[in-house]
């Protein structure tokens, strides 16, 4: 599958573009050399990376798996000796710690998220416990815990590390420079496009007419289909690229939807007119009494329309993801009933039907974050006719 | 999870269900009186159920 991938990437991508994206895969390579010299080391099961095989550790790997993580880990296994293998790579954690700016590749973690390995780095002690980075106090040479989990004589540091989610945001956006540079490129010299231009013309030409001009108005609309049309490509190929096996889960992470809707909001609230302000603090056309109950009303309505457009694309996701795993992990529940060839076949059956699914949720998700963006800027910038 | 969070879930489920369940039921009813309008009603029969999905998925993560 990957060779047709990138025999596809070739055609569509052109000559000058072929430099890059071997320059990328080289770069790519280079890195999993890298890694799978420098870290496996195996460690006989630990929290997380071991050998999945009961319900509960299921569970704790999905969860795993929605979270973010440290380090780009792609697949383990058990070698001949019984030690545990990881394949993946390292990135790079940067952390401001109380003494100051550190920097080192999660490899010196050695796979540890449990907090027992401890990483010095100029005079800094530091753990990862459940993909939280946190500094030892001085004098202490192990992170202990209280009862909630929460560790009694280490304190969370300023965590600024590329971690998988940043690690793919970047990818998606060298992909979509691209992809849109060579288009843009294009157009300077003929009016139709080739090779994979021709798969995003349609789609842009979707975006201005269906999504931008009809929701913010014939006058406005090109103020804003720069960021719609933005929007629109970055939460598609994210999450199309959730659904490769890298497991990546970049708009499943609240962090990314939240700034997605802040930009949002902020487009909104900055290119309001007067009415609409006048609608949302003095509502026209309604008792004084009725005005000053409705002004908290309606300016609370303001933040919850980002709310749900930040809450909508991160459930959506993160519930994609976890439905699509927990029936491929039908293949390991099932196994004692059904023999290893039916449940396999079952969660191959399943799986593939709702990662069909997950196809089509990928793109709605990418065109009703962009439709009610486009909608609400419209209410913004909307001149009402005063009778 | 608790079982009155799961009980809730359940309760955040069924009213979302109703509510679909309408705004996909009318959709049909009007395209089936005017099939020329369906791209118009399916449209906003996406942004209502976006609506009204952003409304439970939000109850569903405040009650988790």
């Amino acid at each position: 599958m990957k060779i047709a991938e990138i025999e596809t990437t070739h055609m569509i991508l052109g000559k000058s573009g072929r430099n890059k994206l071997l320059g990328l895969i080289s770069l790519f390579v280079f890195c999993s050399a890298l890694a799978s010299s420098a870290a496996p080391k195996s460690d006989g099961g630990s929290e997380g990376h071991g050998a999945v095989t009961s319900e509960s550790e299921i569970n704790e790997y999905i969860l795993h798996h929605i979270k973010d993580a440290h380090d780009f880990h792609l697949f383990s296994y058990n070698d001949a000796e019984g030690h545990r293998k990881h394949i993946g790579f390292p990135l790079p954690v940067i952390v401001y710690s109380s003494k100051g700016l550190r920097t080192f590749m999660s490899s010196e973690f050695h796979h540890d998220d449990s907090g027992h390995h401890v990483v010095e780095s100029d005079g800094v002690s530091l753990v990862k416990y459940h993909e939280k980075i946190y500094e030892l106090n001085e004098g202490a040479h192990a992170v202990e815990f209280d009862e909630a989990h929460h560790p009694t004589n280490a304190h969370a540091v300023l965590d600024l590390s590329i971690t998988k989610s940043i690690f793919g945001f970047l990818l998606v956006s060298i992909l979509m420079l691209i992809a849109f540079g060579r288009l843009a490129k294009q157009y300077k010299k003929q009016a139709v496009p080739t090779g994979f231009g021709r798969v995003l013309e349609p789609l842009i030409l979707y975006v201005r007419d269906e999504i931008a001009r009809p929701n913010i108005g014939e006058k406005h609309y090109r103020r804003f289909t720069g960021f719609l049309m933005t929007v629109f490509f970055f939460i598609w190929t994210s999450n199309l690229l959730g659904l490769t096996p890298l497991g990546f889960n970049i708009t499943g992470q609240l962090a990314v939807t939240f700034t997605l809707a802040l930009f949002t909001y902020l487009i909104t609230q900055f290119s309001g007119t007067k009415d609409y302000w006048k609608h949302i603090f003095w509502m026209p056309g309604v008792p004084v009494p009725m005005k000053i109950i409705l002004a908290p009303i309606e300016l609370l309505g303001t933040l919850t329309k980002p709310f749900s457009l930040m809450i909508r694309l991160f459930a959506n996701i993160s519930a994609g993801h976890i439905v699509v795993m927990s029936l491929i992990s039908i293949a390991i529940i099932m196994k004692s009933t059904l023999g290893a060839a039916g449940a396999t076949l079952l969660s191959l059956a399943l799986s593939f039907f709702l990662t069909l699914i997950e196809l089509l949720v990928a793109f709605l998700q990418a065109y009703i974050f962009t439709m009610l963006s486009a909608l609400f800027i419209g209410m913004a910038v909307e001149e009402h006719d005063h009778h | 999870m608790t079982i009155p969070n799961l009980v809730g879930a359940g309760l955040i489920v069924i009213g979302a269900g109703i509510g679909l369940g309408n705004i996909g039921g009318s959709a049909m009813e009007g395209i089936a009186r005017q099939p020329e309008a369906t791209n118009k009603i399916q449209t906003a029969m996406i942004i209502i159920a976006a609506l009204l999905e952003g409304l439970a998925f939000g109850a569903l993560f405040l009650g988790k």
